[in-house]
């Protein structure tokens, strides 16, 4: 491939930015269809009671009132990823989300006045709202879909993965550090809520979802059924997406429930999240307990680490119970590592249930890793920068787990944001006085080319040229703001020669679409543009051959560029339009159209989770420089310094975007977020008290891209979506620790939390965060 | 336009301009600005992102101050200029200098924001409106970036990380700088 590129490379601004600053791109909030009517959900008042009696008499006399469904009014399969989760729930409410009844009705406020008509008798039970608890044997029974599958009536999933010889290693240590780590619950507070219209058409028996899903095929197949109908009958269409990060990597009961309400009256029906539940209903960040054994040998080589992770499943399971697949990958691959034993169980609970988030497990186990190691560092009395450069992963490493990486940035991560952040003077830096910096380091390893974990972790592309020349691409792969379009139309402009702007993208309509597996593990730039390359290729060849024929050459290598098809044999030129208008409209007659379905190298593991599960990694590392004010515990995060392996740079501006959103998002976990629940009961469902950072929040962020020009990537580029949030907890933890001499235990890092420590500090010399935890 | 009328709740009549346009409409005393701006006038820029003035999503313009729609009670619009994102547009359908500013930036990710930060950026130029040298007239002094910072403060972002925000603001006034300078 050359080395010079026309569009790779450039900081292109957005494709579709023009429609979203402008207010004209239609989100799901914004569809109007004829005579559509508003959906409203009744959730449960207690997160653990019997459901004895549902009243609907009141809320049906309500004028405007069309339609009001209960379990039992419907015949559907259970939803989620174990299946163990009713779409509308009978007998028993196990969850402060639990959907009881549903309401369509003419208007939103009447959907909502209905709701309060309704009158449901409980009885309230004891709930488990505690993992271990929920693992005592005089604990009840919380889901009762899943059961005898585990030694636990309340364990959901589990996992269990090792490699080397971990008694061998253990005695080869010369220390071993052994920590029990706390991580909270965080939501992914879209800036638009939960959505969908879904509109049943009963003449040719047909549904039509418009949705917000992250994930159209699979979405159109688990929609299938839940419903008991044909999922070739359910066309998906996503209109603009207002944020994802994950929360729409699963089907919510909310979805199934608007589509049932549509094919009982035969209308279309919207339902609309009200922000307090968009932060009841929608999933959350695992919260998780991992105890943490790692060892380390007298030179500072890591020998082993020992896993025992807990999360709280909350009462069913989504995707994010399989957070343990890349939990995993952290802990046996994230620096070289010669034993690993890692066990996790998801345990159910009566508490909210988690789904997936951006990362995807990986911020939780690195923020665990990267404090032990600086823990094993001290430990050793070893530089805590050398220890990591010591241990940093290589090229041409096959990890434990069977990851290779055929291209590894890790080292050079580590050096960059060591120098650039000046970490060796910052750290030497004595601190005295009411304000104490520190700096703290972390990397993350993470899959950089899709994670097969699906059958098929592939990509399908339509690539059409008009006879004016203008390109169209028919994606399976979806933009939710992060981009890819713009990516997409970079490469097709970088290979066709033709402008940006004669480029169209579809990508929004499973009935058009290719199948995709969908928006998740940092896979779009990678897979969609890889399976645009093999369309490109493709067309190209038909293309060739015709301008070959129109050029008088025999030979068939061509330049496009400017629109033109230019021989390098005889640099003679032909426009592209009048190529194909010559394919179309002379014999034998064809059109300028190609398909081409990509899949990556990666290989599904096996049972033991071994296997090469991605097309490639990527690396980042964080340095991170915080201020400490030690009379009220404030945290102010000055500078980050991140350095990323993203294979090769495709969009600069686009990819600063993603740095710097991802970091925030790590900053926002690491100091102030977090979903506060008592009870089953969610405490702070509303932005004024659960506090995602502001403009003025904003460090300094400064971005070293590393480009290891990856032969799987497009253009030897790698995932790099969610890397940028997976360190930056651990780094400010490790900076605060760098401050104050204190541990960290769990997150988030409060005021409250560091003031307690502090004066805990003074009586004693034991130092934690949170002296209540553990 | 769905008209919201109960038997018992009497309705008022307001005029105001709307993005330079003068408009009328009967309304319930309860009705939010950001339901007329949305429901009645089907001006679907504005975004609903909480109703409790949080996240700044449906920020408008009132006689050229920012203001959270959703906390706004439409009567009070009686007699005011309200601008909306649809009216930023120029009238030859290009981009205003603040969303141009915000897609060169790459400020702009899932967009969801986008419509309220460039109303409340807007709303800060006006505080600093750019004045010829030859008028001779006082200009106050352009914003430094922290101060763009904390004036960004009542609009949430989830994608940005609010970088290439700040940055679209800042290169805003200092093109504006360019252009005193210039004495355009």
């Amino acid at each position: 491939m050359k080395k010079e590129y026309n569009v790779i490379g450039k900081s292109i601004p957005k494709h579709d930015a023009h429609i979203r600053v402008t207010g004209k791109a239609i989100y799901g909030h914004d569809i109007i269809l004829p005579n559509m009517l508003y959906g409203a959900i009744l959730r449960t008042l207690h997160p653990s009671a019997i459901i004895e009696s549902i009243d609907l008499s009141e809320a049906k006399k309500l004028p405007g009132v069309v339609c009001i469904i209960t379990a039992d009014d419907v015949d559907v399969n259970n939803i989620g990823y174990k299946r163990d989760h009713p779409i509308l729930k009978k007998g028993d409410a196990n969850c402060i989300r639990d959907e009881i009844a549903a309401v369509a009705a003419e208007t939103k406020e009447i959907a909502i006045q209905a709701l309060q008509l309704i009158k449901v008798k409980y009885t309230v039970r004891t709930g488990v709202y505690d993992a271990f608890d929920a693992l005592k044997e005089s604990a009840p029974q919380i889901n009762k879909f899943i059961g005898g599958k585990f030694e636990n009536k309340n364990i959901a999933e589990k996992f269990h993965y090792e490699h080397g010889n971990l008694e061998q290693e253990k005695k080869n240590s010369a220390h071993i550090v052994s920590r029990r780590f706390t991580l909270p619950r965080m939501t992914h507070a879209c800036m638009a809520t939960s959505n969908i219209t879904a509109h049943f058409n009963s003449v040719e028996k047909k549904l039509t979802l418009y949705s917000s899903t992250q994930v159209p095929f699979l979405y159109q197949r688990d929609m299938a059924h839940a419903l008991k109908i044909n999922p070739s009958d359910i066309r998906v269409i996503q209109p603009v997406i207002g944020g994802g990060f994950g929360s729409k990597l699963d089907i919510h009961p909310f979805e199934p429930i608007c589509a049932l309400l549509s094919m009982k009256t035969d209308r279309p029906v919207q339902i609309l999240y009200s922000r307090e539940e968009e932060f009841i209903a929608s999933p959350i960040r695992q919260p998780m307990v991992i105890d943490l054994t790692a060892g380390v040998d007298k030179n500072g080589n890591f020998t082993f680490r020992e896993i025992n992770i807990i999360k709280d499943n909350g009462a069913y399971t989504s995707w994010g119970a399989t957070t343990p697949f890349v939990i995993m990958q952290a802990f046996s691959s994230l620096y070289q590592l010669k034993a690993c034993k890692f066990d996790a169980t998801a345990v159910y609970t009566n508490n909210v249930f988690a789904g997936s988030f951006r990362g995807y497990g990986n911020p939780q186990a690195t923020f665990a890793l990267e404090r032990v190691i600086d823990l094993l560092a001290e430990k050793l009395d070893m530089d805590k920068a050398e220890i990591r450069l010591l241990n940093a992963n290589k090229k041409g490493e096959i990890t434990g787990q069977g990851l290779y990486f055929d291209t590894c940035g890790h080292k050079d991560c580590l050096e960059t944001v060591i120098s650039k952040s000046n970490y060796h003077t910052k750290r030497l830096t004595k601190q005295t006085g009411r304000f104490k910096n520190g700096i703290g380091l972390a990397s993350m390893l993470h899959v950089g080319g899709g994670a097969k974990i699906y059958r098929s972790d592939g990509c399908g592309t339509i690539l059409k040229i008009d006879p004016y020349g203008y390109c169209t691409i028919i994606t399976g792969s979806n933009e939710i703001g992060q981009g890819s379009e713009t990516v997409l139309a970079m490469i097709a402009s970088e290979e066709l020669g033709i402008e940006l702007d004669k480029i169209k993208i579809i990508n929004t309509d499973t009935d058009v679409k290719p199948w995709d597996v969908g928006v998740h593990a940092s896979r779009t730039s990678f897979v969609a543009g890889n399976s645009l390359l093999g369309a490109i290729t493709i067309l190209k060849e038909k293309l060739n051959k015709k301008a070959a024929e129109l050029l008088h050459t025999s030979s068939l290598a061509f330049d496009y560029s400017d629109t033109k098809i230019i021989s390098l044999e005889t640099h003679e030129a032909v426009a592209l339009d009048k190529v194909v208008r010559e394919m179309h409209f002379s014999s034998p007659n064809e059109l300028a159209i190609a398909n081409y379905f990509y899949e990556p190298s990666s290989q599904f593991q096996d049972k033991n989770f071994k296997g090469n599960v991605s097309g490639t990694y990527a690396f980042a590392s964080q340095a991170i420089e915080v201020e400490v004010d030690t009379y009220t515990g404030n945290i102010r995060v000055l500078d980050i310094h991140v350095a990323q392996d993203v294979g090769k740079v495709l969009n600069p501006l686009l990819l600063g975007g993603q740095i710097e959103g991802g970091i925030m998002q790590g900053v926002g976990y690491a100091l102030t977020e977090e979903l506060l629940m008592q009870e089953g009961k969610i405490l702070n469902p509303n932005f004024h008290n659960y506090k995602m950072l502001t403009a003025a929040d904003t460090p300094n962020i400064h971005f070293y891209p590393i480009e290891t020009i990856d032969k799987e990537g497009p253009y030897g580029a790698k995932g790099v979506g969610e890397a940028p949030l997976i360190p930056t907890a651990a780094a400010i933890a490790n900076a605060v620790s760098n401050a104050l001499g204190l541990e960290i235990l769990d997150l988030p890092i409060t005021p409250e939390k560091i003031l307690q420590a502090l004066s805990l500090q003074k009586q004693t010399t034991t130092l934690k965060t949170n002296p209540i935890s553990k | 336009m769905k008209k919201e009328k109960k038997p018992n709740e009497s309705l008022h009549h307001i005029t105001f301009s709307l993005n330079g346009k003068r408009v009328s409409c009967s309304i319930k005393a309860s009705t939010l600005l950001l339901d007329l701006i949305r429901d009645t006038f089907e001006l679907k820029g504005t975004k609903p992102g909480c109703y409790e003035g949080e996240c700044g999503a449906c920020t408008v313009l009132i006689n050229d101050a920012p203001v959270n729609s959703c906390l706004f009670l439409a009567v009070n619009a009686n007699g005011k200029n309200i601008t909306t994102i649809e009216g930023l547009l120029q009238h030859d359908g290009s981009l205003h200098p603040v969303q141009e500013s915000l897609v060169a930036s790459g400020a702009v990710q899932c967009g969801f924001c986008s419509s309220g930060m460039a109303m409340t950026i807007k709303a800060l130029t006006h505080q600093h409106e750019s004045v010829p040298h030859l008028t001779g007239a006082i200009k106050k002094a352009l914003p430094s970036r922290e101060e763009i910072k904390k004036y960004l403060e009542g609009n949430l972002c989830r994608c940005t990380g609010y970088v290439k925000i700040i940055d679209a603001a800042e290169k805003l006034f200092a093109l504006d700088i360019e252009k005193n300078e210039k004495g355009i």
